[in-house]
C-alpha cells in the first residue's frame, strides 16, 4: 500500500516537470498537412522554374524576375496555410487536453523557435538579393532544423530527431545544389508527413 | 532501512507541495497563477502550502509589479532542490526494496 502511494507521488512528480516545462498539445495531423502543402508547393515550383524545356535534354533551372515572384508567393502561401492549419489543429488538441494555447510553454516554444528562424529568413533574403538563388532552400532545411533543435527543449522530444534529420538534408543540398528542390520536398513534405502520423498515433488519440 | 526513512522529507509528503517542487526544480521561476492552473488548487489552498515550503527556505518568493498588478515570482533555493532530489532518490531506494 505504502508502496503504490510512492509509485504516484513520482508518476505525479514526472507529469508536472513534463506538464510545466513542455508544450505538449502539439497536433500530429498539423504536421501530415504542413507536408502534403510542402509537396504541392514543390511541385508547383518545380513547374515555375522548369518550365517548356525539354525532359530529354540537360535542364536549366532558370529564374527570371517573374518566376521569382511565382516562387515567392508559393514559398508564403505554403508557409501560411501550414501556419493556419497548425495553428487551429493544435488549438483543437490543446482544450482536450486542458492545456492552454497561449501560455508561458507556447511562449517559450515559439521564441526559441522563431530565433534561428528569424536568422535563416534574414540570410536568405539577403543571399536572393544577391542572386545567390541555389543555397536558398537548402538554407531554409538547415536554419528550420537548427530551430527545431532549439525549440525541442520545450516541446515533445520527438522534434529534436526531426531538426537532426532537416539539418542533414540541408547540408547535403548544399553541397549538391541541383538536387536544392528535392531534398527541399523531402525534408519538408515527406519528413513532416512521416513524423506527423508516428505523433497523431502516438499522442492525438 | 532505516536511513532511507530519514531521507524521506515530511515537506513533501503532501500532494501539493510535492507538486509545486516538482514545478519549480524544472522551470527557473514560475509565478502563482501559473503554479494555481498547473497544480489545479484553489488559491488559500496554493497559497499556505507556499507559506510552509517559504518557512522551511525551500522557496525563494519575489514580490514585482506587473503592468502595477502585483505579480509574485516563485523560483526552488539551492536548498530545495537538494532537498528535493534527496527525497526523490530516498522514494526510488524505497521502491527498490
Amino acid at each position: 500500500m505504502e508502496k503504490q502511494k510512492y509509485l504516484d507521488d513520482l508518476q505525479d512528480i514526472k507529469t508536472i516537470m513534463e506538464r510545466s516545462s513542455r508544450f505538449i498539445s502539439l497536433s500530429g495531423m498539423s504536421g501530415v498537412i504542413a507536408g502534403v502543402l510542402a509537396l504541392l508547393g514543390a511541385y508547383s515550383a518545380y513547374q515555375a522554374v522548369y518550365e517548356n524545356q525539354n525532359y530529354l535534354s540537360y535542364r536549366r533551372a532558370s529564374i527570371t524576375s517573374e518566376s521569382l515572384i511565382t516562387l515567392l508567393a508559393i514559398a508564403s502561401g505554403v508557409l501560411i496555410l501550414s501556419l493556419l492549419a497548425g495553428i487551429l489543429l493544435t488549438r483543437n488538441k490543446a482544450r482536450k487536453t486542458n492545456q492552454k494555447l497561449w501560455d508561458s510553454q507556447s511562449q517559450r516554444l515559439l521564441i526559441n523557435l522563431f530565433i534561428p528562424l528569424a536568422v535563416g529568413g534574414i540570410l536568405c533574403l539577403i543571399l536572393l538579393s544577391k542572386g545567390f538563388i541555389g543555397l536558398i532552400a537548402p538554407l531554409t532545411l538547415v536554419f528550420y532544423g537548427l530551430a527545431l533543435i532549439n525549440a525541442s527543449k520545450y516541446t515533445l522530444s520527438e522534434i529534436r530527431s526531426l531538426g537532426i534529420i532537416e539539418v542533414a538534408l540541408g547540408l547535403i543540398g548544399c553541397q549538391f545544389v541541383g538536387y536544392g528542390l528535392i531534398l527541399w520536398a523531402l525534408g519538408f513534405g515527406i519528413l513532416h508527413i512521416i513524423y506527423g502520423i508516428v505523433m497523431h498515433v502516438k499522442y492525438d488519440s | 532501512m532505516k536511513n532511507i526513512l530519514q531521507d524521506l522529507n515530511k515537506a513533501f509528503e503532501n500532494k501539493v507541495r510535492l507538486g509545486i517542487m516538482s514545478a519549480l526544480v524544472v522551470n527557473d521561476s514560475l509565478n502563482f497563477n501559473n503554479l494555481k492552473e498547473l497544480l489545479g488548487v484553489t488559491d488559500g489552498n496554493l497559497a499556505s502550502h507556499m507559506k510552509s515550503l517559504e518557512k522551511s527556505e525551500y522557496v525563494h518568493v519575489k514580490k514585482e509589479f506587473l503592468n502595477r498588478k502585483p505579480n509574485t515570482q516563485y523560483s526552488a533555493t539551492t536548498a530545495g532542490k537538494e532537498a528535493f532530489i534527496k527525497h526523490i532518490k530516498a522514494i526510488e531506494q524505497l521502491l527498490k526494496h
